[in-house]
């Protein structure tokens, strides 16, 4: 649910849990290193196992993460895909809000200011 | 009788660990963060607690959506630390006292908290991170022990910072009830302001987080008329860890006075604060 009071922001209730389990399922299953390469070996072999549905791994696979948001994805468990392709959490809100990562940096620098 | 001596607050961000991992504590992005700690440290030093209550939130280590409590309180001989996912170091676990543990779950189910005990329980970043800033020469041998006290931030609906605020007062008196001679020290972590997801990722508000860190101490209860929503509003979507730190200042029933506060934005997408509150019982208060 967008929530309709808050600009770009979800609120991660029960309508987005169901959507996303299979989705989180899988991400919570990365922290385990076993996993993780197992999931690198055969990333398709991987997402079928948890029974992804075609939107959830179109956004796997384009590591796009307001697409993997809207499929259900939860930020904490995406945070162990994120993992995986050595990106941190600058880099996500560089994407998310189509900034470099350097205006991303500098715009949480300005909030001090 | 086990007696409340204090609490610190402070934010459990995972870049936290790994700049202690690789010792950055001096690094000119790190220091002002770093350098909020000392007083902290000292306090912590003087107050010589025997049991840290770590109320935090779980990040999706030990809880996922398939059984997401609202409360959770450990009652393990110990808590492990394990692989997030991310790089972030595994530490040594950390020691319970399971006897605590139980009083504590008796006496807030009898209180009309009905939470989910755990006698397996994995503590993630939002648990190791406090520890580790706060005893940065453990070397992996914790001096204290600890009872984790897990509140559901994750998937809404969250508890209200008023049930939040309630939970803190029946912890604060369960665990004054109990016959041990303990000093105890209640940590609430996470937060400040932060959002991850969604197009307002990098939110962070100074102007809402001041008035956090001021109006906790003199004014708690002012802050149980916000709503969640005015929390993911005002906080962001994650900085609804707020909670956590309602929760630890209700557990605060004497009388409470700052030590020390520290507050510095940008630590990763984040406002890094700390805080420090003493807690005086009436009678300490008037031989003071």
């Amino acid at each position: 649910m967008q929530h309709h009071d808050i600009p770009g922001t979800i609120v991660y209730d029960g309508a987005e849990a169901q959507k996303g389990y299979a989705l989180n399922a899988m991400c919570y299953s990365f922290n385990s290193a076993a996993n993780r390469d197992e999931f690198k070996r055969d990333e398709d072999a991987y997402c079928t196992k948890y029974g992804l549905n075609d939107e959830q791994r179109a956004a796997i696979r384009e590591r796009n993460v307001l697409k993997l948001l809207a499929a259900g994805g939860n930020v904490y468990y995406l945070a162990k895909f994120a993992g995986i392709l050595n990106l941190n959490v600058q880099d996500l809100g560089a994407q998310q809000t189509g900034m470099s990562v350097e205006a991303f940096k500098e715009k949480l620098a300005a909030a001090g200011r | 009788m086990a007696q409340i001596v204090g609490a610190i607050a402070t934010s459990h961000i995972p870049a936290i660990g790994k700049a202690i991992a690789e010792n950055k504590q001096n690094d000119p992005y790190w220091k002002p963060f770093f350098d909020g700690y000392g007083p902290a440290l000292s306090w912590l030093k003087q107050a010589k607690p025997d049991v840290v209550v770590m109320i935090y939130n779980d990040h999706g280590l030990n809880f996922f959506l398939d059984k997401m409590p609202t409360f959770a309180v450990g009652a393990a001989a110990q808590y492990r630390s394990e692989d997030e996912g991310w790089g972030l170091p595994v530490l040594n676990s950390f020691p319970g006292d399971a006897a605590l543990s139980w009083h504590l779950i008796e006496h807030l189910v009898a209180d009309e908290f009905d939470i989910t005990s755990c006698q397996d329980m994995a503590v993630d970043h939002g648990f190791a991170v406090p520890m580790n800033l706060l005893f940065p020469n453990a070397g992996g041998q914790w001096p204290v022990k600890t009872i984790p006290v897990s509140i559901n931030t994750v998937q809404h609906p969250l508890p209200t910072p008023l049930r939040c605020w309630k939970l803190g007062r029946a912890i604060g008196r369960a665990i004054e009830s109990y016959p041990k001679d303990l000093r105890v020290v209640v940590f609430g972590t996470g937060g400040l302001s932060h959002q991850l997801d969604g197009t307002r990722a990098g939110f962070i508000n100074k102007k809402f987080d001041l008035y956090c860190l001021d109006t906790i101490v003199r004014d708690p209860e002012a802050l149980t008329k916000l709503s969640v929503m005015d929390l993911v509003r005002e906080a962001g979507a994650q900085g609804v860890e707020f909670l956590n730190w309602i929760t630890m200042r209700g557990a605060l029933l004497g009388q409470v006075s700052k030590i020390h506060s520290n507050y510095h934005i940008p630590i990763s997408n984040t406002a890094g604060a700390t805080l420090v509150l003493e807690n005086r019982t009436e009678a300490q208060s008037q031989a003071a």
